[in-house]
C-alpha cells in the first residue's frame, strides 16, 4: 500500500534546534554574542581586533574563529588581547550550530562578557545557517562594490547590523552609496548602519557603543527575566 | 553550496518519519524551495543518488516545488513578484516592501509503501 505522509518540517531545523541549545548556553553564563558575517577580505578579522582593542579594559572578550583552514585570524584576535578559539571546518562553507556546540567548551563562558564568532568568508551560505548567536552582523566593504545587496539578498535580510567597512577608500572606488543603501533598505527596512574604516579608526567610536549598549540591554533582559 | 548538507537533512527527516510509519520504502518527497534559498535542485539530486543508496529511501523520486517571489508594498498594498535585481515598488516606487512568499524550505510530504 502507497500512502502520503504529511511533514512540513524545515529542512535545517535540526540546525536551529542546537541553534538554541548554544542560546541557551550562551544565556546562561550572561555571555552576549555576535556572528561576524562578510565576504572574504572585508575587514571581519580587522573590526574584531579593533573592537577588542576598545573594549578589552572593561569587558573580557572571546572570539570563535571560522576558516576552512589556519589558525591566522584566532591568532590576531588572540593578539590584540582576546581568548580565541579556531574551529577549521575543512572545507564547509560555513560555521553551523553543532561547530559552534564543539567550541563553547573551549571557553569559561563565565568569565566571558563578549563573545565574536568571526564566521568562513561567505556572503551566501553562512545566512542559512543559525549558530544561536544574539546578533548577526554583517560587515561590507566599499571595494566590494554597490551591488552587493542585490546579488546576496538572502545575507542583507537576515542581519540586525550592518557595518560599511573601508570608507577611507570611497574617493579612489566607483561606488554609488545611494543605489546600496537603497538595495539594503529594500531587503532590511531601517538597518542599523555603520560606516567606518578599520585602517583610519573613522566611525569606529559610533559601533563601539553600540555593542556596549547591545550588551547591557541584554543584561537587563537576562536580569528582568531571572 | 552546502547541498550535502542539506540533502543529508532531508533524508535524515524523510527515514525518521518513514520509521514512525513502519513504512518498506520510500517512493516520493515533496520539497518546497523559495527563491530566496539558495539551493539547486541538480546538485541536491546529485548527493540524493549517493547518500539515499542502501538506505529505505534508495530510488527515491525527489520532487521540487519552487516559490517564486512575491513582494508587498507597505506603502501602497500592491502586490507583485519582482523582475531583475530591483524589487522595490514598481506601482509606487516605495523601497517599504516585504516578502510573502519565497523564503520556504522545507519537506512537504513524502510517499511511502508500507505492509498494511
Amino acid at each position: 500500500m502507497v500512502k502520503r505522509i504529511p511533514i512540513v518540517e524545515n529542512i535545517l531545523g535540526a540546525n536551529e534546534r542546537l541553534a538554541v541549545k548554544n542560546r541557551a548556553a550562551l544565556d546562561a553564563a550572561g555571555v552576549f554574542s555576535l556572528n561576524f558575517m562578510a565576504s572574504p577580505g572585508a575587514g571581519k578579522t580587522s573590526l574584531i581586533e579593533i573592537t577588542i582593542r576598545n573594549l578589552s579594559e572593561q569587558l573580557h572578550l572571546a572570539v570563535i574563529d571560522g576558516d576552512i583552514a589556519t589558525s591566522l585570524d584566532a591568532d590576531r584576535a588572540a593578539a590584540a588581547g582576546a581568548i580565541a578559539v579556531q574551529i577549521n571546518t575543512g572545507g564547509e562553507c560555513h560555521l553551523d550550530a553543532a561547530m559552534i556546540q564543539a567550541a563553547l567548551p573551549k571557553l569559561n563562558l563565565r568569565m566571558i562578557d563578549l563573545l565574536i564568532v568571526e564566521n568562513v568568508g561567505n556572503l551566501v551560505c553562512p545566512a542559512s545557517f543559525q549558530l544561536g548567536t544574539h546578533k548577526s552582523i554583517l560587515i561590507a566593504s566599499i571595494p566590494e562594490g554597490d551591488d552587493k545587496p542585490y546579488k546576496y539578498p538572502g545575507m542583507y535580510r537576515g542581519v540586525d547590523a550592518l557595518v560599511i567597512n573601508k570608507i577611507d577608500l570611497i574617493p579612489y572606488v566607483n561606488f554609488d552609496m545611494d543605489y546600496f543603501q537603497r538595495g539594503v533598505e529594500i531587503l532590511n527596512p531601517d538597518l542599523v548602519t555603520f560606516p567606518l574604516s578599520c585602517s583610519s579608526g573613522e566611525g569606529i567610536e559610533a559601533w563601539v557603543n553600540w555593542v556596549t549598549t547591545a550588551i547591557e540591554q541584554q543584561r537587563s533582559f537576562v536580569d528582568y527575566r531571572s | 553550496m552546502h547541498e550535502l548538507t542539506v540533502t543529508e537533512n532531508i533524508l535524515e527527516i524523510a527515514l525518521c518519519h518513514a520509521a514512525s510509519a513502519q513504512a518498506r520504502r520510500i517512493t516520493s518527497l515533496y520539497l518546497v524551495i523559495g527563491q530566496l534559498s539558495s539551493i539547486i535542485d541538480d546538485s541536491v539530486q546529485f548527493y540524493w543518488d549517493i547518500i539515499s543508496k542502501g538506505t529505505l529511501a534508495d530510488g527515491a523520486c525527489l520532487h521540487f516545488q519552487r516559490i517564486p517571489l512575491e513582494m508587498v508594498c507597505q506603502a501602497c498594498d500592491h502586490r507583485y513578484s519582482p523582475h531583475g535585481e530591483d524589487f522595490a515598488c514598481p506601482d509606487c516606487g516605495s523601497t517599504k516592501v516585504k516578502p510573502l512568499a519565497g523564503e520556504e524550505f522545507y519537506l512537504e510530504a513524502i510517499d511511502v509503501e508500507t505492509d498494511g
